[in-house]
């Protein structure tokens, strides 16, 4: 039963990673780029969750935690620089 | 191996299986709602479910597979410290998403944020004039855009 959770969650998460590279390529500002890849984010923290569940191992979970903070740090620096830039923009 | 044992295991995994095609699920559909959403105020609602609830089903997948009880505090660490940042990103994201004026305003229902903006920009304007001989430039520094 596992061996057909783990194909129907890759799958799964095959579309969904398609998805989001699709908003990646073709998202019309910056920000939609951001909200995308840390979808993609989540979605490869996912893929880490399900091979753990399905292979008993706990191997990844420091990588989980770390993927994590590489996203928070990642869109807060991002989110902080189009502001900036922006408003530069409009004063100038 | 007694009966009830075996009975109870495949109770467990037949649970963590659907957590996991569930959780999988919320990946499709974060992925669905990026794609057809119209502006990214809408998108970050659909984004939010891979990253809370989709996070949550798969680590109780993982707990429930490992068939024991210290796996489970870790596991909670895990997931509260996703809780605890991604509020603060989507924060950041929204605010300057908010004043770039990536959104549709159509779409609202309510800005409870336009009546606080135009708040403060008053005050900051009524409290700046007097001292300040041109009201060009407190308007300017006060105004968020």
């Amino acid at each position: 039963m596992m061996q057909t959770v783990l194909a129907v969650t890759a799958v799964i998460l095959t579309l969904a990673a398609a998805g989001a590279i699709i908003r990646i390529a073709r998202g019309p500002s910056l920000l939609d780029r951001v909200l995308a890849s840390d979808v993609l984010l989540a979605i490869l923290g996912a893929a880490l969750c399900i091979d753990m569940a399905v292979n008993r191992h706990l191997n990844n979970l420091m990588l989980l935690v770390a993927l994590s903070v590489v996203g928070f740090i990642g869109s807060v620096t991002v989110a902080r620089f189009v502001a900036d830039r922006r408003e530069q923009t409009h004063e100038s | 191996m007694s009966p009830e044992v075996s009975v109870a295991d495949n109770v467990i995994d037949t649970v963590s299986a659907v957590f996991m095609v569930v959780g999988a699920l919320m990946s499709l559909a974060a992925a669905v709602g990026l794609l057809r959403f119209p502006d990214l105020l809408s998108r970050m609602h659909a984004a939010t479910k891979p990253q809370v609830l989709g996070l949550f089903l798969l680590l109780a997948a993982i707990g429930l597979q490992m068939r024991t009880w210290w796996v489970w505090p870790v596991l909670l660490v895990a997931w509260i410290f996703q809780l605890l940042t991604v509020p603060v990103s989507a924060h950041m994201v929204g605010r300057s998403g908010y004043r770039t004026k990536h959104m549709h305003r159509e779409l609202l229902r309510s800005d409870d944020l336009e009546a606080v903006v135009q708040k403060a920009a008053q005050s900051s304007r009524d409290g700046a004039a007097p001292q300040a001989p041109s009201p060009k430039s407190p308007a300017d520094g006060g105004t968020p855009q």
